[in-house]
């Protein structure tokens, strides 16, 4: 694309893509390090995590700052007032991202010290690593702002949604089966969520993405494969 | 699965959206314009909407005063420039010679980018248009000139001292006399040539109040270089460029998606 009259616009909103792809490098980091610290028990890292949290929510004030500022200053209109909108939520589904890693270092830290059965621990990971896919390629996407690329992150979040049902179901099984289980099992609950809500921020900046670089809004719902609401243990 | 989108302009919504199914006032068709030997404008086909706000935007040379001016064919002032092809305003070619110019010109009005006052009394400025055309008792004549008075949103400031000169009102009112000179006239169309690029932000912001409710009564078509502007009160937006029509569109469709490149970069100021 063609520069600015006025270079210094260019300069105002490559500022706010340097930032968003910073946050975006943290934010990976810190999914990768809660599942690592949560999988191996290794609480110095789940520290770590919940320290890199700050820098996050630094920067995205920043780019809402920044963002508005624009606005304010140059009344962006057409893709520049997209690439603005964008930023402001693209920076807000990021930060997001960065508290539920950051939950997920917390309850690492609580349990600890608890017995955990491995494959329960595998299949968190597992779903982990869906949605650290996810997150590469939705932020990739918007940096090259490639639509086409951000669409299909939106259609296969799907499959996380629906490993999360398969994890819920297993883990309320464990609880049944021993009482004592049922404060770790809780905690991973809550991790699979997160993970869970994390491929969910992902779809929003993939329409987010879609929406900067086509100028129009995804209007159907998203496939969801989420049937958690429906496994309860009546009956059993 | 194919997700189906929706243009941003439903997206997100405004006032006065464009109205798709108004009817055409004003119908360009295959108009040529020259100065001289120069070509101002290239085979220019577009349509005016009744009662809506058209914006005509592009550099400056592009064309866009030149398109204004031959609605009221007031370029015919200057026998060195011709207009070619035909403006249909309610289907009557304005362009046909046999057309009583005085006559259009009543029916076009215009209102130009300096605030222009006679050197007489605001009643007389405003006064001057209808007497023109019309022979009105002064009973009458002194309505007509309060109606327009008011329809320019500046009854309130003037009643008092309609006696004095118009001359001596400051910028912002000058423009809104002229507009309400206009109005007298009881015209059709209205064109507005960067009618508020010598005022103040506050001035400006009266007249753009005013000229969306004058848009209820009018047809009106306004040449800006302030995009806000034409983002703001237009409900059409044409871009111009080099004497050639560009890209012509509902107003949020061309500010927030616009389909040519030309038009994405002039809006967004990388044009040069």
């Amino acid at each position: 694309m063609a520069e600015h009259i006025v270079s210094s616009y260019d300069t105002d909103l490559q500022d706010l893509r340097r930032r968003i792809s910073e946050m975006g490098g943290i934010a990976e980091k810190m999914l990768v390090d809660s599942i690592a610290a949560l999988v191996r028990r290794d609480m110095p890292l789940a520290q770590a995590v919940i320290a890199a949290d700050t820098r996050l929510d630094v920067l995205q004030r920043e780019v809402e700052e920044s963002a508005i500022l624009t606005i304010a200053r140059r009344q962006p209109l057409a893709i520049d007032l997209r690439e603005t909108i964008a930023a402001i939520r693209v920076s807000g589904d990021v930060e997001r991202i960065g508290d539920l890693a950051k939950n997920i270092a917390k309850r690492a830290l609580a349990i600890g010290g608890q017995f955990q059965p491995q494959k329960i621990v595998v299949g968190v990971q597992h779903m982990s690593d869906l949605v650290l896919g996810q997150l590469k390629d939705v932020l990739d996407a918007y940096a090259q702002k490639d639509t086409a690329r951000a669409l299909d992150v939106w259609q296969r979040d799907n499959a996380i949604d629906a490993l999360y049902t398969s994890l819920f179901r297993e883990l309320l099984t464990y609880m049944m089966e021993d009482p004592r289980n049922i404060s770790f099992c809780t905690h991973l609950l809550f991790c699979a969520k997160n993970i869970e809500r994390i491929g969910d921020h992902t779809t929003n900046i993939a329409e987010t993405v879609h929406y900067l670089v086509t100028g129009e809004t995804l209007a159907i719902e998203r496939p969801k494969g989420d049937r958690s609401i429906d496994a309860t243990v009546a009956g059993e | 699965m194919s997700p189906i989108a929706v243009t941003a302009s439903q997206a997100i919504g405004h006032s006065a959206p464009a109205d798709l199914d108004a009817p055409v006032r004003i119908g360009v068709r295959n108009l040529n314009f020259y100065y001289g030997d120069f070509r101002g404008l290239k085979d220019i086909s577009l349509d005016f909407y009744d009662r809506q706000v058209t914006a005509l935007i592009g550099p400056s040379g592009c064309g866009k005063s030149t398109l204004l001016r031959t609605f009221n064919r007031i370029y015919s002032l200057y026998p060195e420039q011709r207009a070619e092809g035909e403006i249909l305003l309610d289907g009557q070619n304005v362009l046909a010679p046999n057309v009583d110019v005085n006559e259009l010109r009543a029916r076009v009005g215009m209102v130009f980018q300096k605030p222009t006052p006679f050197p007489m009394s605001i009643y007389d400025n405003v006064a001057f248009g209808i007497r023109l055309y019309e022979k009105l008792p002064k009973s009458q004549l002194d309505d007509r000139v309060e109606e327009a008075l008011h329809k320019a949103a500046l009854w309130d400031e003037v009643k008092d001292k309609l006696r004095q000169s118009g001359m001596g009102l400051s910028g912002g009112q000058q423009q809104r006399l002229c507009i309400a000179r206009t109005i007298a006239q009881r015209p059709e169309v209205i064109l507005l040539d960067e009618p508020t690029s010598a005022l103040d932000p506050i001035s400006t912001g009266k007249i753009e109040e005013l000229i969306e409710q004058l848009r209820t009564e009018f047809t009106i078509v306004i040449v800006t270089h302030n995009m806000q502007q034409a983002a703001r009160i237009s409900q059409f937006t044409a871009f111009m460029y080099l004497g050639e029509l560009v890209e012509f569109g509902p107003t949020n469709k061309m500010f927030m998606n616009p389909n040519k490149k030309q038009t994405q970069d002039y809006i967004t100021g990388r044009f040069g």
